[in-house]
């Protein structure tokens, strides 16, 4: 039972007369977004990455920039949010230690104590899973720039919105890929698919390996990983006496970093490596093992456009902003999605989540407005982002250039994986 | 036996001995007090930390970072045992816990604001590259750490049973308060074990260093291995550390290699649950 006191009365009357006064000045002056990422726990160096490209976002927004908001209509040359009149944006950061348990309590934090008006995240699949789950309850939208497990979208919720391709998309494009080496004479004959077991490695391993079937390519080996493990040489090992034509793994950055690092140890490399994506594509993987991957293939959705692009602009600011440090992958599609929630809110015109919502259904982004390398953003029933695509890359001198599709290519495809 | 499993054994062996490294600061330190150190993996993540620094502002290889690591680790044990295990000792079990929870912690965090969550490698070739002898493959850095780790815990296992420093160690630790009367001062021995356990773990940290990725939360992933290792082989037995650590590591790269990697833990806790059922203390730890 409430105990009425005076102190608890005066304050309800100065609460009442604040409600009044926001009311009254019909529109606010921020408006807060959640931003979950992993910032501590094995992948806390992508999920710094990522809540830097949203706070980029909210930067870019706030302060304004004239050649953006030639793109981009929630962009405005002097700062502010055009439809909402000039209101800026607050992120509001939370960190998912890496374990959905933490991604699911500091969602809740995010809505019921900061009340943010939409959430964005949260990297790992597994994670986005239990976090978005709590902003349906909550009716808040939930957008996630980066997670791939092919079940989140499955699950028919009304609140959540995903704008990065998912594992079908990139199944498609391997098979693809190895189909068309195949026919120029290279030997695919065996392939082992490594993943790590949760969510991301379990989902996207499942669909590549169905989808290889489908097409008539071998998946003769499929490991499966805890990606805290201290040591893979067991692993290893296993390809190496097995020794598949290629090899395919699913890996976060920790995991990716002891994979290389062993397989130079035992000297054992196939003659395609693919990676997908995430830890392999991490800015510090990239430095730090560039050099012993040479000729790595791994896709990729963000790719720096032709100077005064929207991508090549946000990459410079954003190189600014990390001292050195360009969009890659999972930051260019996290500032993606970021800017998709924004364009939303604009919009709307309203911090109202049922307003954001509706814009949300509603979007229809075309490709010269795109900082990741999708043909647009348009969502589906279910949320998914139709219009997302991605690209196949090598590893060349230590960074990553697209080499197929041929439309798309900067750089010549060279087989086989040559290692370090 | 195949070639490739000879291999595995190999190379388990090998961790094995890593394990054991990492692992027998921690015993020390329980075996000496009774105090469990929840600090221990941040202990390790600040003596690779210490390589990496070491690597990037000198360019030098383990010959410098080990000793350096050695020591300031040393000292760190010393002054977290002076500021802090000191006092909490004389609380509840519950506030030894907590407290040295709270400097793991402390470390942690500290080492993001400082680090940075960003992973960081050494250069494979610092050691040495690896070479075959016999069909097998050796890591030039595997195996420095895993000699260095054998050396290390057989060095404090004899100066623990072997020398005068080490029977008043052990006297403090049977009866702190007898070995007072007998012109021992404990504080200074337990001093002592902080800063043995401080230099084995910053040794530890450096080898590991060599291999392996280096992040602000890499102590939480070796402190699991370090604490199986340590009740396995009964808390306080620096030799026990050492035949655990072996055992541990061969057991988890057979298992990974012949059943499955997700399996491998399965194998090890199951072991680990059943040495403990037949002996609570451990393999080689008192009753």
């Amino acid at each position: 039972m409430v105990k009425v006191t005076r102190r608890s009365v005066t304050a309800g009357a100065g609460l009442f007369a604040l409600g009044m006064a926001g009311k009254a000045s019909a529109q606010p002056a921020t408006v807060k977004i959640g931003v979950i990422y992993p910032l501590s726990g094995n992948a806390a160096s992508a999920g710094n990455y990522s809540k830097m490209a949203s706070e980029l976002g909210a930067e870019i927004v706030n302060n304004g920039n004239a050649e953006l908001a030639k793109f981009l209509p929630f962009v405005s040359p002097t700062g502010g949010l055009p439809g909402l009149k000039g209101a800026k944006i607050q992120v509001v950061t939370a960190d998912n230690q890496g374990t959905p348990a933490a991604g699911a309590n500091q969602t809740l934090r995010l809505i019921t104590q900061e009340k943010v008006v939409a959430v964005v995240g949260s990297y790992q699949s597994g994670i986005t899973e239990t976090a978005s789950a709590i902003a349906e309850k909550y009716g808040i939208p939930f957008l996630t720039p980066e997670s791939v497990a092919a079940n989140l979208t499955e699950r028919g919720f009304k609140w959540f919105f995903r704008t990065t391709p998912v594992a079908g998309d990139f199944a498609r494009a391997y098979a693809d890929f190895l189909k068309e080496q195949k026919a120029g004479g290279k030997k695919v004959d065996s392939i082992a698919i490594i993943h790590e077991n949760t969510e991301y490695g379990n989902s996207v391993s499942s669909v590549i390996a169905d989808t290889f079937k489908k097409d008539g390519l071998n998946v003769s080996q499929n490991i499966s990983y805890s990606a805290n493990s201290t040591d893979v040489q067991p692993q290893v090992l296993q390809l190496k006496e097995k020794n598949p034509d290629v090899a395919i793994f699913i890996s976060y950055t920790s995991d990716a970093i002891l994979y290389t690092k062993t397989m130079k140890e035992q000297n054992w490399k196939p003659s395609i490596l693919i990676a997908d994506d995430a830890g392999f594509n991490d800015p510090k993987y990239v430095k730090e093992m560039g050099s012993q991957v040479e000729g790595l293939i791994s896709r990729t959705s963000f790719g720096v456009g032709k100077p005064g692009s929207v991508s090549a602009i946000c990459d410079a600011l954003y190189k600014k902003k990390t001292g050195g440090d360009g969009l890659d992958d999972t930051s260019g599609r996290g500032l993606q999605g970021f800017f998709t929630l924004v364009d939303a809110i604009n919009r709307a015109g309203s911090t109202e989540p049922a307003k954001i919502q509706a814009a949300l259904k509603a979007t229809d982004l075309k490709q010269d407005q795109m900082v990741a390398g999708y043909k647009g953003v348009k969502f589906d029933a279910k949320g998914q982002n139709t219009l997302a695509s991605s690209i196949i890359v090598q590893m060349k001198g230590g960074q990553y250039v697209p080499v197929w599709p041929k439309a798309n290519a900067t750089a010549e495809l060279v087989l086989p994986y040559k290692g370090w | 036996m195949s070639m490739t499993l000879v291999q595995v054994v190999v190379s388990g062996l090998l961790l094995g001995a890593i394990y054991a490294l990492f692992s027998s600061g921690l015993t020390l330190i329980w075996g000496m007090m009774n105090v469990v150190n929840f600090a221990h993996g941040d202990f390790v993540m600040l003596g690779m930390y210490t390589a990496v620094v070491i690597w990037t502002a000198l360019g030098g290889g383990p010959w410098a970072s080990v000793p350096i690591a050695a020591l300031l680790i040393a000292t760190l044990g010393i002054a977290s045992y002076f500021l802090l295990v000191r006092h909490i000792m004389k609380g509840p079990m519950l506030a030894q816990i907590l407290g040295t929870f709270g400097l793991a912690l402390f470390l942690r965090y500290g080492a993001f604001n400082v680090f940075g969550a960003n992973f960081r490698t050494l250069p494979d070739t610092l050691v040495g590259h690896s070479f075959v002898l016999g069909g097998i493959r050796f890591e030039g850095s595997r195996v420095l750490a895993g000699a260095v780790g054998l050396a290390v815990t057989l060095l404090l296992h004899f100066m623990l049973t072997r020398t005068a420093i080490g029977s008043r160690m052990l006297a403090v630790s049977e009866d702190a308060t007898a070995a007072q009367l007998m012109g021992i001062r404990p504080q200074r021995m337990q001093a002592l074990a902080w800063g043995l356990a401080g230099a084995a773990t910053g040794i530890a940290g450096a080898l590991i260093a060599t291999f392996f990725y280096t992040s602000p939360t890499v102590g939480e992933t070796l402190a699991i291995v370090a604490f199986v290792t340590v009740s396995f082989g009964g808390f306080g037995s620096v030799l026990g550390a050492l035949v655990a650590g072996l055992i541990i590591g061969v057991v988890e790269s057979v298992s990974a290699f012949e059943i499955g990697p997700v399996y491998k833990e399965v194998v090890v806790y199951v072991l680990f649950v059943l040495v403990l059922w037949f002996r609570p203390q451990g393999l080689m730890g008192k009753t």
